[in-house]
């Protein structure tokens, strides 16, 4: 295949890519974009592999390691539980930082790639496998450890370094520093110490920057390694002067950063503080003294709720990572069937950084075959609660907390929450009192329309459907 | 110095409804004030002196030392010219004003440098919604009117099979759906009568339905919708396609509650003395609009009259009659004002201007009359609230958080394109162009993604995370190219090995990535159905 072919081939897979994100504006169409993604993906493997950048004796190591991946990556995503999809997610993240680090590391070591450059060039090709490796390696060690944070491996809660500020800090100034040496750097071996120095450096600022990070920001924190990870795969691009890998990276880091922007804007917070970290202090004193909500937490029980269940007309479901937590889905959607067959309207409202990752509970909810078009946005359905019957609030706390509206002193205020508290009843269901990741106590719970329903929520919401059977 | 709120009996003749209660009482001194009653001001509502009391209240026995020592006036109906002679020189009066209907009043409260509030003003917006007391009034009126059409209707309104026959359902007919059309509507349809409603506005079709009744429609198009949720007047058209469904429910129904308002207009006439004439004998008409001059042109404002065999109820005072509850639920909202006026709890109340909820209540600010507030901001989009509220205050704090930072001053606007081209400038000067055409590539790629990304549905951001995330395992490539380079040049020694097993490595991750991510993103997509 001549260099011209292998680059037609290559503008193909980029707009098959740019169709494939376009793709996913609808469910309709979704399926459709994700083909497009790997008719996309296929050309420019196959155009790469046989183009004229790559030797005959390559093709059983390529055959062999592609083998290999796809055994495992196949595997994973068959086994994968819904539940666990944030977390495959930060891990095939962690994957592409690798990738990125030791591309950046293969290009570096060989004389070839830099052989005819000089002066500007030379300094900028430096420059680019210095930053790619940065970026690698951040992505790397943050998706590992969101991997762990998401899977339980490792506490939800923040770990606060003294002057963490003051240490990222110094570790980017060392980082710059050792970039100044990296460049000026005569031979390979010369360069290799700086270029270690900073993958460690970048490594611990990853591990470090998503350490601080408390649980319930990790939809931001996702989908930030989303976007790191795009980019890491453009600066590639830059190193290797490989359009493809350019637009392909720049697309997959701006939608990282748009998801990223959107989960921000949906908790009121602004992108650098989330970034800052320790925001999900657990054990943190719920704000002012005057602020502490006062009254009786009315609990009730499974059968009381399918009673009232059954004589609603509306009822809106806000599902929250307590019910992925408890794979409570089935159930909640078993109970949905049953409540439309008798003419009851049900809907599920979701708010946008419900569970762990962005789009978390509309996945969820897909799975349990709830058709989508009930599972509608907060602002959707937020002006609907004062002639709901119903809301049931399954495993979520925060963002129903009427604290954000009427509590300036809230650490959540101003956060946009879903107003269950003006339905005419509103139960919630929860394991205990205990307050959610942004530790925060929450007044609708002592409401005089609040109901509680304690206990695990598959448990409960599977007394409830038998009540409603009965 | 905390305040001193004080609630005066009612002067007005039949009015039954006092301005606060003894419960609220107990929360306006936890907010700091001081609270005085006048004696008696409750007797009509069956609230004791007593109760007041013992909530912490001090009881003042006449009128006039009531309103000279209060600095904070609480009422239910607007002040007499007398009681405007009370008020204290620049005190504050909270009751409901009607500005529009009375401009004289406004003109004598602004004479004594008073600062009022109207709580027939209160914005319609979500957050304002638990001060409105016409809400909370309406409420109570459509409760009363079918209750009132019950009193003086013959029959059951529930269908019945008795050994002595069959008792067919009444039919009730209501006209306006808002807070008291509801109301009505839930409350003749718990009686178990047939309910029916009409209103110019579709989109409350499904609260109707919501509270029991079936929505009667004018086959007429015209969106009949307001600033603020409220109703607008309709052209000739649709009003003559109105009036041909009336004409036709009047002969079906046996009772209609009329409760449809335009504000600051007169009622519309809807039910005219033809429709009247073709009601069975022994309905009933309610008209809730009595006091604006009737839905019904038969109408005799706060009268019970009999025309043509069908009774009218024209009382202009329906929550008047259920005094306990209305005073407890205007004594809420007030209440609630109060929290807004005085948020830093200390019994002191700041009429912040730059408030919405606190500007639209506001229609005399010492002394000066400042009704009608700016145009309120619909209701139905909140989002559009806050960009709309710091257009009226431009020194409000704003969060910025427009989408796309739409929300952004031109000045930031300007810097950022400022900064922009000060990059573009240090890039173009010092780049070799083989760079420079990668970047230009790059930037592109960027706005595209920004675009596309923008339209993806919210329920899919965990499909297009994993799909990014398999693309972005096209840095396999970048593996594949150093795998084996077909070396034309020769010469340079090139540690192969070490190459070689980086990019192995590099390519069985990417290769995971691209199967399993693009393999789970089908998953989940095949999983989201209709």
């Amino acid at each position: 295949m001549s260099e011209s072919l292998a680059t037609v081939s290559y503008l193909g897979a980029t707009i098959l890519f740019i169709l494939c994100l376009g793709g996913l504006s609808h469910p309709e169409t979704s399926r459709r974009g994700n083909l497009y993604g790997v008719i996309g993906m296929t050309i420019a493997v196959l155009a790469t592999v046989f183009g004229p950048r790559v030797g005959g004796a390559g093709y059983a190591w390529i055959i062999a390691a592609m083998v290999v991946g796809a055994g495992i990556g196949v595997y994973a995503a068959r086994t994968v539980q819904m539940t666990q999809m944030p977390e495959l997610v930060a891990l095939m993240h962690s994957l592409v930082g690798l990738a990125a680090m030791l591309v950046g590391f293969a290009n570096y070591i060989d004389p070839a790639a830099s052989a005819q450059m000089v002066g500007a060039e030379k300094t900028i090709h430096e420059i680019e496998i210095y930053v790619g490796i940065l970026i690698g390696a951040v992505t790397f060690s943050g998706s590992v450890i969101a991997f762990g944070k998401l899977s339980g491996k490792i506490s939800g809660n923040p770990l606060l370094l003294p002057a963490r500020h003051w240490i990222n800090l110094v570790g980017l100034l060392v980082v710059i520093w050792f970039g100044r040496e990296f460049i000026n750097a005569h031979s390979v071996s010369d360069g290799m110490l700086p270029l270690v120095v900073m993958t460690v450096i970048a490594l611990l600022f990853g591990i470090h920057m998503v350490m601080a990070i408390g649980g319930a920001d990790m939809p931001v924190v996702v989908s930030m390694l989303n976007s790191y990870s795009g980019w890491a795969a453009a600066a590639t691009g830059f190193m290797l002067s490989n359009d493809l890998l350019i637009v392909t990276g720049a697309l997959v880091g701006s939608s990282g950063a748009i998801l990223s922007y959107i989960m921000c804007a949906a908790m009121n917070r602004h992108f650098i503080s989330v970034i800052a970290g320790g925001f999900g202090t657990t054990g943190g004193t719920p704000a002012a003294a005057g602020a502490q909500p006062a009254g009786e937490v009315v609990a009730i029980t499974a059968p009381d709720t399918a009673e009232l269940l059954r004589e609603a007309r509306n009822v809106i479901i806000v599902p929250g990572y307590g019910m992925a937590v408890a794979q409570a889905q089935h159930t909640v959607y078993e109970i949905t069937r049953l409540l439309r067959e008798k003419g009851v309207n049900v809907r599920f409202g979701i708010h946008p950084v419900a569970g762990r990752m962005p789009g978390h509970m509309n996945v969820l909810l897909a799975e349990a075959k709830v058709p989508y078009d009930i599972v509608q946005e907060m602002d959707e359905l937020n002006d609907d609660f004062p002639q709901t019957d119903v809301a049931m609030i399954i495993g979520a706390n925060d963002i129903v907390n009427p604290g954000a509206q009427d509590d300036p002193n809230s650490p959540i205020a101003g956060m946009p929450v879903l107003e269950v508290w003006k339905a005419k009843t509103s139960i919630v269901m929860k394991r205990s009192m205990a307050s959610g990741y942004a530790g925060v106590d929450n007044p609708l719970f002592y409401k005089d329309n609040n109901r509680m329903l304690f206990g695990d929520a598959k448990k409960m919401l599977d007394e409830v459907l038998a009540s409603l059977k009965s | 110095m905390p305040m001193k709120i004080g609630v005066p009996r009612e002067t007005a003749p039949g009015e039954k409804r006092v301005a606060t209660v003894p419960e609220v009482v107990e929360k306006l001194i936890k907010l700091g004030f001081t609270v005085a009653v006048e004696s008696g001001a409750g007797d009509l509502a069956n609230i004791s002196d007593e109760a007041y009391r013992a909530a912490g209240a001090e009881i003042v026995a006449d009128a006039a030392s009531l309103w000279s020592s209060s600095d904070i006036v609480f009422k239910v109906r607007g002040p007499s010219i007398e009681e405007v002679g009370l008020l204290r020189e620049g005190g504050t009066l909270v009751s409901f004003i009607w500005p529009a209907q009375n401009p004289e009043l406004l003109q004598q409260l602004a004479a004594r440098k008073a600062t009022v509030l109207a709580m027939d003003s209160v914005p319609r917006i979500s957050r304002a919604q638990k001060l409105d007391a016409l809400s909370s009034m309406a409420n109570i009126a459509g409760y009363r009117a079918v209750i009132e059409a019950a009193h003086h209707f013959g029959r059951f309104f529930t269908g019945q099979i008795t050994a002595a026959g069959k008792v067919p359902p009444a039919k009730v007919f209501v006209i306006g759906a808002g807070v008291a059309g509801l109301a009505a509507i839930g409350a003749a349809s718990g009686l178990g009568a047939i309910a029916r409603a009409n209103d110019t506005r579709p989109e409350v079709a499904d609260q109707v339905k919501s509270m029991g009744g079936e929505f009667v429609a004018v086959d007429y198009q015209e969106e009949g919708s307001g600033v603020g949720g409220y109703a607008k007047v309709m052209s000739e058209g649709f009003q003559k396609a109105q009036r041909e469904t009336f004409a036709k429910q009047a002969k079906d129904v046996d009772i209609i509650i009329t409760t449809a308002l335009i504000p600051g207009k007169p009622a519309p006439r809807l039910i005219t003395a033809e429709m009247v004439q073709s009601m069975k004998p022994g309905s009933i008409i309610v008209d809730m609009a009595a006091e604006q001059g009737g839905n019904c042109e038969l109408t005799e404002p706060g009268q019970v009259v009999v025309r043509h065999g069908v009774t009218i109820i024209g009382y202009a005072d329906l929550p008047s009659r259920l005094s306990k509850q209305s005073s407890t639920l205007y004594a809420t909202n007030l209440f609630r004002l109060s929290e807004e006026l005085c948020k830093s709890k200390d019994g002191v109340i700041d009429v912040n201007m730059d408030d919405e909820v606190i500007r639209g209540t506001t229609v005399v600010k010492e002394g000066n009359i400042t009704w009608p507030p700016p145009a309120p901001t619909l209701s139905m989009a909140p989002a559009a609230a806050p960009a709309a509220a710091a257009a009226v205050k431009p020194a409000a704090k704003s969060h910025g958080h427009g989408r796309g930072g739409s929300s952004a001053s031109s000045t930031a606007v300007g810097l950022l394109f400022a900064a922009g081209a000060l990059i573009f400038w240090g890039i173009g000067a010092g780049a070799p162009a083989a760079f420079l055409g990668h970047f230009t590539v790059f930037v592109l790629a960027c706005f595209v993604g920004y675009m596309v990304v923008w339209n993806v549905t919210p329920a899919l951001h965990t499909p297009l995370m994993s799909v990014t995330n398999a693309i972005s395992s096209i840095i396999a490539i970048g593996a594949l190219v150093q795998i084996a380079p077909p070396l034309a040049d020769g010469g340079v020694a090139r540690p192969e090995d070490w190459i070689r097993w980086l990019a192995v490595g590099a390519i069985v991750l990417a290769t995971i990535n691209m199967f399993g991510g693009f393999a789970v993103t089908q998953r989940m997509l095949a999983m989201f159905r209709k």
